[in-house]
């Protein structure tokens, strides 16, 4: 019996697979046909402080091995959130992080402050790396400083431990990853989309109503591996990696690459149980391998 | 947002019966519990590709049950729909069904006059909702359109039926020369239709709603999207339609894909 548990530090998760924000609902949408608690745990959709509309469709285009989405974070916001939605969460006995989204600094503020002391939240994920709500994909992951700074104001009144999520489309990903850390994020986790763009060429306009939207999906895996072995190889932090997992053996991959745990998204539309069968896989994979813990291979790619 | 969902994954639904009419296919699948549960409007997401291209499942309206099986009507257009009309006879189907809320036809619904209108591939639905409103002893008239006769393949399927069926051609190669909702309106003072029900592209879609209102009839649109899950994970799909008053994007596949027209809001 392989032991699938991995230690974050601030939490002991079950098994590796965490589903990612954005592409599992609240949580809920899944109970009724897969079993919630099997899960490593789930991010809960992006909120913002108060609900928010979302852009104009189209909204999604399929790419190869990949799909673009320019959702705009469409939410119910956190007072809805805390009244009609945690409290369900409850019963399914699994960590549920909150994807804490923010307009500015204030409003990641906000949101943290309303949300704390509220029973049921296992860490918030600061999303500060969304492509589709800001003009040409800007957000505040790109910046060394704007990262520090959230982050910092951030962790001063949260009382639940902090996952700051990156973008990956920054020059240099090792100094916003070191900039999380020094700010006192107590995890990071990579990579949100890739800012991207697809034009049908028989009308002649971009396939998405936004212009710009996220590129996810099995095309961007070995980009993801990359920077998460780049950022793993510098921060002392714990590390849960993501882009376009899709089997048991690209979650083995991104932990060999140093990822402490790992977030499956898009698989998830294709099929809604994905990540049960990623955790059987990587089970089996473990097997294979004669690995008693799967925290043994963490890290571990020989170069 | 957080009804339950009865949705079923099937990943081996054996390909039964396949036909063609030049790009237009006829797909009958068993699998008994997606079958057994579905309603008209309905439909399911097919995975056509066990590769990462294409990537996403494909969303089919439910065309018919014929007991532990169902059936999809689709044209071949792009590289998902081209895969899915390649498969044969014998082959098995990986899908995810059935989805989202069809035609409401309960409380007494079903048996008013009706008049359904589908355009193109849009009238995959139809046949199926037409079947259950004979079923419940209505007074069913169909209204199919398209291109060219060509392009009205079912015209067969729908006379074998106890209904009336009218036919439109954009070239006149068949019926009333012009657009579905053209013929549509000029009938309606003769038809005189209790409930209108349609399925087609935006563009018709907007025009029966108009039409309908026009004339004071309730209608129940069909709306066509793009898809990335079918099942309200990825909010991909979204319609500007009135929820409790407010005004707001809503999932086609969860909601929808069947909402009342004078709830959409065409932008």
């Amino acid at each position: 019996m392989t032991d699938l548990s991995v230690d974050l530090g601030f939490i002991k998760l079950k098994n590796p697979v965490i589903a990612a924000s954005g592409t599992f609902g609240y949580g809920l949408e899944f109970a009724p046909f897969m079993d919630l608690k099997k899960l490593g745990g789930f991010v809960v959709k992006g909120l913002y402080f108060s609900p928010r509309e979302g852009n104009p469709p189209p909204r999604i285009a399929e790419t190869p091995s990949g799909m673009i989405n320019a959702i705009g974070l469409q939410g119910v916001g956190v007072k809805n959130f805390a009244d009609e939605i945690l409290p369900e969460l409850k019963k399914y006995d699994t960590s549920v992080f909150i994807n804490v989204c923010g307009e500015d600094e204030e409003e990641y503020a906000r949101v943290v402050d309303f949300l704390n002391g509220l029973e049921g939240i296992a860490a918030y994920e600061l999303n500060i790396s969304c492509p589709n709500v800001k003009k040409e994909g800007k957000c505040p992951a790109q910046d060394p400083e704007a990262t520090y700074s959230v982050v910092k104001r951030v962790k001063e009144i949260s009382r639940c431990p902090v996952i700051t999520k990156l973008s990956p489309n920054v020059t240099d990903i090792v100094e916003i990853a070191q900039s999380a850390e020094e700010a006192g994020s107590d995890a990071i986790s990579l990579v949100n989309t890739f800012l991207a763009m697809a034009i049908d060429i028989e009308t002649q306009k971009t396939k998405i109503a936004n212009v710009f939207g996220g590129l996810s999906g099995p095309a961007i895996k070995p980009l993801a591996v990359r920077m998460v072995f780049q950022a793993a190889s510098v921060v002392n932090i714990p590390v849960l990696g993501m882009g376009g997992i899709a089997t048991g053996g690209d979650a083995v991959e991104f932990m060999l690459a140093g990822a402490s745990a790992v977030q499956v998204g898009t698989a998830n539309f294709i099929d809604p149980d994905a990540t049960i069968q990623i955790i059987r896989e990587i089970e089996t994979y473990c097997k294979n391998q004669n690995i008693d813990r799967v925290e043994e291979i963490i890290g571990k790619v020989q170069i | 947002m957080l009804e339950s969902i009865l949705m079923i994954k099937d990943p081996s639904a054996r390909i039964t019966y396949r036909r063609n009419w030049g790009d237009y296919y006829l797909i009958r699948i068993t699998s008994p519990e997606i079958a057994q549960k579905a309603l008209p409007g309905q439909f399911i997401m097919a995975r056509v590709s066990d590769r990462s291209v294409p990537l996403l499942r494909r969303p089919f309206s439910i065309h018919s049950r014929e007991g532990d099986s169902l059936e999809i009507f689709f044209q071949s257009s792009g590289i998902g729909t081209t895969l899915l009309a390649g498969k044969k006879e014998g082959e098995d189907l990986d899908i995810l069904g059935p989805l989202g809320n069809g035609f409401d036809i309960k409380n007494g619904i079903g048996k008013k006059r009706a008049t359904a209108v589908g355009g193109g591939r849009g009238i995959a639905p139809i046949y199926f909702l037409a079947q259950e409103l004979l079923a419940m002893g209505s007074d069913v008239t169909v209204f199919y359109g398209g291109k060219t006769a060509r392009d009205l393949p079912l015209k067969e399927r729908f006379e074998a039926k106890n209904l009336r069926l009218m036919c439109s051609t954009e070239d006149g190669s068949l019926g009333f020369r012009g657009f579905v909702t053209g013929l549509f309106e000029s009938k309606m003072d003769q038809l005189n239709p209790e409930i209108v029900f349609a399925c087609g592209p935006d563009l018709m879609m907007e025009e029966i709603a108009g039409i309908t209102k026009k004339n004071g009839i309730p209608a129940q649109l069909s709306l066509e999207s793009i898809m990335g899950c079918g099942f309200g994970a990825c909010w991909g799909c979204v319609k500007k339609i009135r929820m409790s008053g407010a005004e707001e994007w809503t999932k086609i596949c969860q909601e929808g894909p069947v909402f009342p027209a004078d709830r959409i809001i065409w932008e």
